[in-house]
Protein backbone atom coordinates (compact mmCIF):
# COMPACT_ATOMS: atom_id res chain seq x y z
CA UNK A 1 0.00 0.00 0.00
CA UNK A 2 1.06 3.89 -1.15
CA UNK A 3 2.57 5.55 1.90
CA UNK A 4 0.03 8.23 3.28
CA UNK A 5 0.73 11.92 3.46
CA UNK A 6 -0.26 15.04 5.24
CA UNK A 7 -1.11 18.24 3.85
CA UNK A 8 1.90 19.63 5.78
CA UNK A 9 4.53 17.04 3.76
CA UNK A 10 6.14 19.56 1.74
CA UNK A 11 6.60 21.67 4.46
CA UNK A 12 8.32 19.35 6.70
CA UNK A 13 10.62 18.87 4.10
CA UNK A 14 11.39 22.25 3.84
CA UNK A 15 12.26 22.21 7.46
CA UNK A 16 14.41 19.11 7.16
CA UNK A 17 12.28 16.65 8.91
CA UNK A 18 13.63 12.85 9.57
CA UNK A 19 10.64 10.79 8.14
CA UNK A 20 9.12 8.37 9.86
CA UNK A 21 6.35 5.21 8.76
CA UNK A 22 3.64 5.79 11.29
CA UNK A 23 -0.03 3.85 10.74
CA UNK A 24 0.62 3.91 7.41
CA UNK A 25 1.52 8.00 6.97
CA UNK A 26 4.96 9.48 6.54
CA UNK A 27 5.41 11.40 9.22
CA UNK A 28 8.09 13.71 10.46
CA UNK A 29 10.04 11.70 13.57
CA UNK A 30 12.16 14.94 14.32
CA UNK A 31 13.55 17.97 12.38
CA UNK A 32 17.21 19.48 12.47
CA UNK A 33 17.27 20.78 16.14
CA UNK A 34 16.49 16.94 17.95
CA UNK A 35 13.94 15.44 20.23
CA UNK A 36 15.51 16.58 23.30
CA UNK A 37 16.12 20.55 21.88
CA UNK A 38 12.14 20.17 20.13
CA UNK A 39 10.97 18.84 23.73
CA UNK A 40 12.30 21.44 25.68
CA UNK A 41 11.28 23.99 23.35
CA UNK A 42 7.94 22.89 23.34
CA UNK A 43 8.26 22.91 27.38
CA UNK A 44 9.12 26.76 27.39
CA UNK A 45 7.34 28.47 24.33
CA UNK A 46 5.40 27.11 21.80
CA UNK A 47 5.59 23.40 19.57
CA UNK A 48 3.09 22.83 16.29
CA UNK A 49 2.88 18.76 15.93
CA UNK A 50 1.37 17.64 12.40
CA UNK A 51 -1.30 15.10 13.96
CA UNK A 52 -3.29 14.69 11.08
CA UNK A 53 -2.96 11.75 10.70
CA UNK A 54 -5.46 11.09 13.35
CA UNK A 55 -9.13 10.75 12.53
CA UNK A 56 -11.79 13.11 12.58
CA UNK A 57 -14.79 11.36 13.16
CA UNK A 58 -18.20 14.07 12.50
CA UNK A 59 -21.38 12.42 13.83
CA UNK A 60 -24.50 13.90 13.04
CA UNK A 61 -27.64 14.04 15.55
CA UNK A 62 -29.86 15.23 18.08
CA UNK A 63 -30.88 13.16 21.61
CA UNK A 64 -31.29 10.13 20.30
CA UNK A 65 -27.51 10.13 19.02
CA UNK A 66 -26.38 10.73 22.63
CA UNK A 67 -28.32 7.95 23.92
CA UNK A 68 -27.08 5.82 21.74
CA UNK A 69 -23.63 6.79 22.22
CA UNK A 70 -24.16 5.77 25.72
CA UNK A 71 -24.56 2.34 25.20
CA UNK A 72 -20.98 2.50 23.86
CA UNK A 73 -19.16 5.21 25.70
CA UNK A 74 -18.63 5.17 29.75
CA UNK A 75 -19.69 8.99 29.70
CA UNK A 76 -22.68 10.94 30.93
CA UNK A 77 -23.04 12.32 27.37
CA UNK A 78 -26.42 13.65 28.48
CA UNK A 79 -25.24 15.80 30.78
CA UNK A 80 -22.27 16.78 28.76
CA UNK A 81 -22.41 20.54 27.99
CA UNK A 82 -22.16 21.46 24.20
CA UNK A 83 -18.29 22.37 22.96
CA UNK A 84 -17.05 20.27 25.98
CA UNK A 85 -14.38 17.54 25.34
CA UNK A 86 -14.12 14.22 27.29
CA UNK A 87 -11.25 11.21 26.99
CA UNK A 88 -12.76 8.23 26.91
CA UNK A 89 -12.80 4.38 25.41
CA UNK A 90 -13.82 2.20 22.75
CA UNK A 91 -14.30 -1.28 24.25
CA UNK A 92 -15.67 -4.39 23.43
CA UNK A 93 -17.61 -6.62 25.82
CA UNK A 94 -14.75 -7.47 28.12
CA UNK A 95 -13.99 -3.91 28.14
CA UNK A 96 -10.69 -4.28 26.41
CA UNK A 97 -9.76 -1.16 24.40
CA UNK A 98 -10.21 -0.93 20.77
CA UNK A 99 -8.78 2.73 21.05
CA UNK A 100 -8.69 5.70 23.13
CA UNK A 101 -10.20 8.93 22.04
CA UNK A 102 -11.37 12.21 22.71
CA UNK A 103 -15.31 13.32 22.17
CA UNK A 104 -16.85 16.38 22.05
CA UNK A 105 -19.94 17.20 21.61
CA UNK A 106 -20.65 20.30 18.93
CA UNK A 107 -23.88 21.52 17.75
CA UNK A 108 -24.50 19.77 15.27
CA UNK A 109 -23.77 16.45 17.06
CA UNK A 110 -20.59 14.83 18.26
CA UNK A 111 -16.78 15.29 16.83
CA UNK A 112 -14.28 11.90 17.90
CA UNK A 113 -10.56 12.35 17.72
CA UNK A 114 -9.32 8.60 16.87
CA UNK A 115 -5.59 7.17 17.10
CA UNK A 116 -4.59 7.16 13.10
CA UNK A 117 -3.71 3.38 13.71
CA UNK A 118 -7.45 2.38 14.97
CA UNK A 119 -9.56 5.15 13.06
CA UNK A 120 -10.62 2.49 9.86
CA UNK A 121 -11.65 0.33 12.85
CA UNK A 122 -13.46 2.35 15.02
CA UNK A 123 -15.47 3.80 11.90
CA UNK A 124 -16.26 0.11 11.32
CA UNK A 125 -17.04 -0.61 14.83
CA UNK A 126 -19.35 2.77 15.54
CA UNK A 127 -20.98 1.82 12.07
CA UNK A 128 -22.21 -1.63 13.29
CA UNK A 129 -23.24 -0.23 16.35
CA UNK A 130 -25.10 3.06 15.16
CA UNK A 131 -26.49 1.63 12.08
CA UNK A 132 -27.58 3.57 9.45
CA UNK A 133 -29.45 6.04 11.48
CA UNK A 134 -26.65 8.56 11.93
CA UNK A 135 -24.45 10.52 9.27
CA UNK A 136 -20.90 9.17 10.02
CA UNK A 137 -18.13 11.23 8.68
CA UNK A 138 -14.68 10.05 9.28
CA UNK A 139 -13.47 13.61 7.46
CA UNK A 140 -10.26 13.37 5.11
CA UNK A 141 -10.60 16.94 4.11
CA UNK A 142 -9.51 18.13 7.31
CA UNK A 143 -6.04 18.49 9.34
CA UNK A 144 -5.35 18.49 12.46
CA UNK A 145 -2.78 20.50 13.88
CA UNK A 146 -1.72 21.19 17.71
CA UNK A 147 -0.13 23.96 19.08
CA UNK A 148 1.01 23.53 22.53
CA UNK A 149 3.11 24.59 25.31
CA UNK A 150 3.28 28.16 27.14
CA UNK A 151 3.15 30.98 24.68
CA UNK A 152 0.56 29.02 22.42
CA UNK A 153 -2.52 31.02 23.65
CA UNK A 154 -0.80 34.06 22.71
CA UNK A 155 0.51 33.16 19.53
CA UNK A 156 -2.91 31.13 18.40
CA UNK A 157 -5.01 34.33 19.30
CA UNK A 158 -3.16 36.66 17.40
CA UNK A 159 -4.13 34.66 14.41
CA UNK A 160 -7.59 33.63 15.80
CA UNK A 161 -9.07 35.89 17.82
CA UNK A 162 -11.38 34.47 20.89
CA UNK A 163 -9.13 30.91 21.35
CA UNK A 164 -7.68 32.79 24.58
CA UNK A 165 -11.11 32.32 26.09
CA UNK A 166 -11.48 28.64 25.85
CA UNK A 167 -11.02 26.24 29.30
CA UNK A 168 -9.34 22.83 29.13
CA UNK A 169 -10.92 20.32 27.58
CA UNK A 170 -13.86 22.80 25.61
CA UNK A 171 -14.02 24.10 22.30
CA UNK A 172 -15.64 25.90 19.22
CA UNK A 173 -16.03 27.09 15.54
CA UNK A 174 -13.78 29.94 14.95
CA UNK A 175 -13.88 31.83 11.48
CA UNK A 176 -10.24 32.57 10.30
CA UNK A 177 -9.30 33.63 6.58
CA UNK A 178 -13.03 32.70 5.52
CA UNK A 179 -13.13 29.82 6.64
CA UNK A 180 -14.69 27.48 9.63
CA UNK A 181 -12.11 25.86 12.12
CA UNK A 182 -12.77 23.71 15.16
CA UNK A 183 -10.65 24.76 18.59
CA UNK A 184 -9.94 22.66 21.11
CA UNK A 185 -8.24 23.91 23.84
CA UNK A 186 -6.45 20.08 24.48
CA UNK A 187 -3.60 18.27 23.62
CA UNK A 188 -1.69 15.65 24.47
CA UNK A 189 1.76 17.27 25.93
CA UNK A 190 0.99 18.18 29.40
CA UNK A 191 1.34 21.82 28.31
CA UNK A 192 -1.51 24.35 27.92
CA UNK A 193 -2.74 24.30 24.02
CA UNK A 194 -4.67 23.68 21.07
CA UNK A 195 -5.91 21.44 18.55
CA UNK A 196 -6.99 23.07 15.43
CA UNK A 197 -9.34 21.27 12.75
CA UNK A 198 -8.64 23.03 9.29
CA UNK A 199 -9.67 22.18 5.76
CA UNK A 200 -6.56 20.64 3.81
CA UNK A 201 -5.85 23.22 1.65
CA UNK A 202 -5.20 25.85 4.10
CA UNK A 203 -3.36 23.75 6.87
CA UNK A 204 0.14 24.49 5.33
CA UNK A 205 -0.53 28.57 4.97
CA UNK A 206 -1.88 28.01 8.92
CA UNK A 207 1.15 26.32 10.22
CA UNK A 208 3.46 29.21 8.30
CA UNK A 209 1.60 31.87 10.18
CA UNK A 210 2.20 30.17 13.48
CA UNK A 211 5.97 29.65 12.47
CA UNK A 212 6.31 33.19 11.84
CA UNK A 213 4.84 34.75 15.23
CA UNK A 214 7.50 32.16 16.57
CA UNK A 215 6.19 28.54 16.72
CA UNK A 216 8.02 25.95 15.72
CA UNK A 217 7.30 22.41 14.21
CA UNK A 218 8.17 19.43 16.36
CA UNK A 219 8.10 15.83 15.58
CA UNK A 220 7.02 12.42 16.41
CA UNK A 221 9.43 11.54 18.87
CA UNK A 222 9.31 14.70 20.93
CA UNK A 223 5.50 14.23 20.91
CA UNK A 224 6.60 10.74 22.58
CA UNK A 225 8.67 12.11 25.15
CA UNK A 226 6.64 14.88 26.03
CA UNK A 227 3.43 12.74 26.32
CA UNK A 228 5.81 10.20 28.80
CA UNK A 229 7.01 12.76 30.91
CA UNK A 230 2.85 13.57 31.52
CA UNK A 231 1.83 10.38 32.16
CA UNK A 232 -0.34 10.12 29.22
CA UNK A 233 -0.93 6.33 27.43
CA UNK A 234 -0.39 5.70 23.81
CA UNK A 235 -2.50 3.14 21.88
CA UNK A 236 -0.63 0.11 20.85
CA UNK A 237 1.47 0.70 24.40
CA UNK A 238 -0.22 1.26 27.41
CA UNK A 239 -3.27 0.65 25.95
CA UNK A 240 -4.67 -2.27 23.83
CA UNK A 241 -7.59 -4.86 23.01
CA UNK A 242 -6.18 -7.32 26.07
CA UNK A 243 -6.35 -4.07 28.51
CA UNK A 244 -9.19 -2.22 30.58
CA UNK A 245 -9.51 1.37 31.55
CA UNK A 246 -9.66 -0.09 34.90
CA UNK A 247 -6.32 -1.88 34.62
CA UNK A 248 -4.76 1.06 32.82
CA UNK A 249 -5.53 3.11 35.89
CA UNK A 250 -7.80 5.80 33.99
CA UNK A 251 -10.85 4.21 36.01
CA UNK A 252 -11.07 8.67 36.75
CA UNK A 253 -11.99 8.93 33.05
CA UNK A 254 -15.46 6.56 33.09
CA UNK A 255 -18.24 8.80 34.31
CA UNK A 256 -19.22 8.24 38.04
CA UNK A 257 -23.04 8.58 37.56
CA UNK A 258 -22.36 5.70 34.86
CA UNK A 259 -20.84 3.07 37.10
CA UNK A 260 -24.19 2.42 39.17
CA UNK A 261 -26.42 1.28 36.12
CA UNK A 262 -23.66 0.49 34.05
CA UNK A 263 -25.74 -0.12 30.17
CA UNK A 264 -22.52 0.53 28.30
CA UNK A 265 -20.46 -2.05 26.44
CA UNK A 266 -17.87 -3.64 29.22
CA UNK A 267 -20.18 -1.78 31.54
CA UNK A 268 -20.18 -5.44 33.72
CA UNK A 269 -16.22 -6.17 33.48
CA UNK A 270 -15.70 -2.59 34.47
CA UNK A 271 -18.10 -2.48 37.35
CA UNK A 272 -16.35 -6.24 38.85
CA UNK A 273 -12.84 -4.09 38.35
CA UNK A 274 -13.65 -1.37 40.25
CA UNK A 275 -15.09 -3.63 43.05
CA UNK A 276 -12.41 -5.93 43.20
CA UNK A 277 -9.70 -4.13 41.71
CA UNK A 278 -7.86 -5.26 38.77
CA UNK A 279 -4.82 -8.21 39.38
CA UNK A 280 -2.17 -5.89 37.19
CA UNK A 281 -1.93 -1.91 36.89
CA UNK A 282 -0.55 0.95 35.10
CA UNK A 283 2.16 2.23 37.26
CA UNK A 284 5.04 4.93 36.85
CA UNK A 285 8.10 3.67 37.10
CA UNK A 286 11.68 5.34 37.66
CA UNK A 287 14.38 3.65 36.94
CA UNK A 288 17.67 4.44 38.89
CA UNK A 289 20.66 5.97 37.66
CA UNK A 290 20.54 6.76 33.80
CA UNK A 291 19.39 2.95 33.02
CA UNK A 292 16.35 3.34 30.02
CA UNK A 293 13.92 0.63 30.48
CA UNK A 294 12.48 0.61 26.60
CA UNK A 295 9.30 -0.95 25.77
CA UNK A 296 8.60 -5.34 26.62
CA UNK A 297 11.51 -4.88 29.38
CA UNK A 298 10.69 -7.48 32.18
CA UNK A 299 10.06 -6.21 35.38
CA UNK A 300 10.83 -9.03 38.57
CA UNK A 301 10.41 -8.64 42.27
CA UNK A 302 13.52 -9.03 44.76
CA UNK A 303 13.14 -13.09 44.15
CA UNK A 304 13.67 -13.47 40.71
CA UNK A 305 9.52 -13.76 40.01
CA UNK A 306 8.72 -11.68 37.23
CA UNK A 307 5.84 -9.28 38.37
CA UNK A 308 5.34 -7.36 35.38
CA UNK A 309 6.21 -5.61 31.85
CA UNK A 310 7.22 -1.91 30.52
CA UNK A 311 5.25 -0.74 27.95
CA UNK A 312 7.16 2.69 27.39
CA UNK A 313 10.51 3.87 28.72
CA UNK A 314 12.93 6.90 27.34
CA UNK A 315 14.70 9.66 28.54
CA UNK A 316 12.38 12.55 29.80
CA UNK A 317 14.73 15.68 28.67
CA UNK A 318 12.45 18.25 31.31
CA UNK A 319 13.20 15.74 34.09
CA UNK A 320 16.42 15.07 33.18
CA UNK A 321 16.68 11.29 33.62
CA UNK A 322 14.68 7.74 32.83
CA UNK A 323 11.20 7.28 32.71
CA UNK A 324 9.20 4.65 31.80
CA UNK A 325 5.23 2.85 32.28
CA UNK A 326 4.25 -0.74 32.37
CA UNK A 327 1.70 -3.05 34.36
CA UNK A 328 2.51 -4.72 37.29
CA UNK A 329 0.68 -7.16 39.98
CA UNK A 330 -1.55 -5.36 42.00
CA UNK A 331 0.50 -5.82 45.00
CA UNK A 332 3.47 -3.90 43.62
CA UNK A 333 1.39 -1.31 41.99
CA UNK A 334 2.23 1.21 45.31
CA UNK A 335 4.25 4.60 45.34
CA UNK A 336 7.87 3.78 46.14
CA UNK A 337 7.85 0.20 45.39
CA UNK A 338 11.17 -1.08 44.86
CA UNK A 339 11.12 -3.44 41.52
CA UNK A 340 14.16 -4.93 39.00
CA UNK A 341 14.26 -4.58 35.58
CA UNK A 342 16.12 -6.79 33.05
CA UNK A 343 18.21 -4.84 30.83
CA UNK A 344 20.38 -6.64 28.59
CA UNK A 345 20.43 -9.72 30.96
CA UNK A 346 21.42 -7.61 34.14
CA UNK A 347 18.99 -6.85 37.12
CA UNK A 348 18.60 -3.20 37.52
CA UNK A 349 17.03 -1.40 40.34
CA UNK A 350 13.60 1.16 39.94
CA UNK A 351 11.15 2.85 41.90
CA UNK A 352 7.03 2.75 41.60
CA UNK A 353 6.21 6.12 41.28
CA UNK A 354 3.31 8.92 41.36
CA UNK A 355 2.30 10.23 37.58
CA UNK A 356 3.04 12.46 35.96
CA UNK A 357 6.56 12.96 35.68
CA UNK A 358 6.17 16.43 35.20
CA UNK A 359 4.27 18.58 36.62
CA UNK A 360 0.77 19.50 34.31
CA UNK A 361 0.27 23.40 32.82
CA UNK A 362 -3.88 22.99 31.94
CA UNK A 363 -5.56 26.19 32.28
CA UNK A 364 -8.97 25.96 33.92
CA UNK A 365 -11.15 28.77 34.96
CA UNK A 366 -10.41 31.59 31.89
CA UNK A 367 -13.85 32.56 32.67
CA UNK B 1 50.05 8.55 17.10
CA UNK B 2 48.95 6.83 14.23
CA UNK B 3 46.31 7.71 11.78
CA UNK B 4 42.89 7.65 12.42
CA UNK B 5 40.97 4.54 10.95
CA UNK B 6 37.00 3.52 10.95
CA UNK B 7 35.27 0.62 10.95
CA UNK B 8 32.05 -0.07 8.85
CA UNK B 9 29.93 -0.05 12.27
CA UNK B 10 31.11 3.48 12.68
CA UNK B 11 33.37 3.24 15.37
CA UNK B 12 37.02 5.68 15.13
CA UNK B 13 40.73 3.46 16.36
CA UNK B 14 43.36 5.73 16.75
CA UNK B 15 47.09 3.93 18.30
CA UNK B 16 49.76 4.66 20.10
CA UNK B 17 52.13 2.24 20.82
CA UNK B 18 49.58 -0.52 21.57
CA UNK B 19 47.08 1.37 22.96
CA UNK B 20 44.45 2.09 20.88
CA UNK B 21 42.00 4.47 21.74
CA UNK B 22 37.92 3.61 20.30
CA UNK B 23 35.01 6.43 20.00
CA UNK B 24 31.87 6.77 17.42
CA UNK B 25 31.77 8.78 14.73
CA UNK B 26 30.11 12.07 14.09
CA UNK B 27 28.13 10.18 11.50
CA UNK B 28 26.86 8.19 14.31
CA UNK B 29 25.54 10.48 16.45
CA UNK B 30 24.16 11.91 13.45
CA UNK B 31 21.87 8.54 13.20
CA UNK B 32 21.62 8.40 16.51
CA UNK B 33 20.26 11.59 17.92
CA UNK B 34 20.55 12.66 21.08
CA UNK B 35 22.65 10.60 23.29
CA UNK B 36 21.06 9.72 26.69
CA UNK B 37 22.95 7.10 28.41
CA UNK B 38 26.30 5.56 27.37
CA UNK B 39 27.51 1.66 28.49
CA UNK B 40 31.00 1.03 28.67
CA UNK B 41 33.00 -2.44 28.60
CA UNK B 42 34.58 -3.42 32.24
CA UNK B 43 38.34 -2.45 32.61
CA UNK B 44 40.57 -5.50 32.53
CA UNK B 45 37.88 -7.31 30.75
CA UNK B 46 38.79 -8.71 27.07
CA UNK B 47 36.86 -7.58 24.27
CA UNK B 48 36.98 -9.06 20.81
CA UNK B 49 36.85 -7.52 17.21
CA UNK B 50 33.37 -6.75 15.97
CA UNK B 51 32.08 -7.91 19.40
CA UNK B 52 29.98 -6.05 21.31
CA UNK B 53 32.01 -3.34 24.18
CA UNK B 54 29.27 -1.24 25.07
CA UNK B 55 25.53 0.59 24.61
CA UNK B 56 24.37 3.50 23.68
CA UNK B 57 20.99 5.18 23.67
CA UNK B 58 19.24 8.20 21.93
CA UNK B 59 15.93 9.31 22.75
CA UNK B 60 14.60 6.59 20.17
CA UNK B 61 16.26 3.54 20.66
CA UNK B 62 19.16 1.53 22.28
CA UNK B 63 22.45 0.59 19.74
CA UNK B 64 25.09 -1.83 20.40
CA UNK B 65 29.14 -0.76 20.25
CA UNK B 66 31.21 -2.81 18.63
CA UNK B 67 35.31 -2.51 19.20
CA UNK B 68 36.67 -3.04 15.29
CA UNK B 69 40.03 -4.73 16.98
CA UNK B 70 40.71 -7.25 20.16
CA UNK B 71 42.72 -6.45 23.45
CA UNK B 72 42.31 -5.78 26.91
CA UNK B 73 40.45 -2.48 28.36
CA UNK B 74 42.63 -0.65 30.18
CA UNK B 75 40.19 2.68 30.37
CA UNK B 76 37.03 3.62 29.71
CA UNK B 77 35.83 7.43 29.55
CA UNK B 78 34.00 7.57 32.85
CA UNK B 79 33.39 11.70 31.80
CA UNK B 80 30.95 10.37 29.08
CA UNK B 81 28.68 7.80 31.48
CA UNK B 82 28.12 11.00 33.49
CA UNK B 83 27.00 13.49 30.77
CA UNK B 84 25.78 11.27 27.54
CA UNK B 85 25.63 14.82 25.55
CA UNK B 86 29.23 14.88 25.51
CA UNK B 87 29.48 12.24 22.84
CA UNK B 88 26.76 14.49 20.21
CA UNK B 89 29.42 17.62 21.38
CA UNK B 90 32.91 15.95 20.34
CA UNK B 91 32.42 12.52 19.25
CA UNK B 92 35.94 12.45 17.68
CA UNK B 93 37.40 14.02 20.47
CA UNK B 94 36.77 14.10 23.79
CA UNK B 95 34.09 11.76 24.23
CA UNK B 96 36.40 9.04 23.12
CA UNK B 97 34.87 5.28 24.73
CA UNK B 98 37.61 2.93 26.13
CA UNK B 99 41.29 2.14 25.23
CA UNK B 100 42.52 -1.26 24.39
CA UNK B 101 46.01 -2.66 25.08
CA UNK B 102 46.08 -4.80 21.43
CA UNK B 103 47.22 -7.88 20.70
CA UNK B 104 47.73 -7.90 17.06
CA UNK B 105 48.30 -4.63 15.60
CA UNK B 106 47.82 -6.38 12.34
CA UNK B 107 43.57 -6.02 12.78
CA UNK B 108 44.14 -2.23 11.58
CA UNK B 109 44.65 -3.48 7.99
CA UNK B 110 41.39 -4.37 7.46
CA UNK B 111 39.97 -0.80 8.61
CA UNK B 112 38.76 2.37 6.60
CA UNK B 113 40.89 5.07 6.55
CA UNK B 114 38.79 8.59 6.58
CA UNK B 115 38.46 9.27 2.96
CA UNK B 116 36.73 5.89 2.61
CA UNK B 117 34.91 5.93 5.28
CA UNK B 118 33.47 9.20 4.44
CA UNK B 119 32.40 7.76 0.91
CA UNK B 120 31.16 4.55 3.09
CA UNK B 121 29.25 6.72 5.31
CA UNK B 122 27.31 8.45 2.48
CA UNK B 123 26.50 5.67 0.66
CA UNK B 124 24.89 3.88 3.86
CA UNK B 125 23.23 6.65 4.85
CA UNK B 126 21.02 7.20 1.06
Amino acid sequence: MEIKKTSLNKLHQINNAKFVEFAGYEMPIQYSKGIIEEHKFTRSHSGIFDVSHMGQLFIYGDESLTKELEKIFPLDLKNLKQNCSKYSFLMNEDAGIYDDLIITKIEEGYLIILNAACKDQDFEILSNLLGSKFKMNLDNNRSLIAIQGPKSVEILNSIINGVDQLNFMTGNWFDSDNQKLFVTRSGYTGEDGFEISISNDKAEKFVKNLIEKGAQLIGLGARDTLRMEAGLCLYGHELDINKTPVEANLRWAISKSRLSNGGFIGSKKIMNQMQDGASQIRVGIKPEGRLIAREKTKIFDDTDKQIGEITSGTFGPSVNGPIAMGYVDKEFSKVDTKILLEVRGKKHPANVCALPFYKKNYVKGVN
Amino acid sequence: MSEVKFSKEHEWITLEGDVATIGITKHATEMLGDIVFAELPEKGSNVEKDGTAGVVESTKAASDVYTPVSGEVVDTNQAIVDDPSKINEDPEGSAWFFKLKMKDQSEMDSLMNKEEYDKFAKESAS
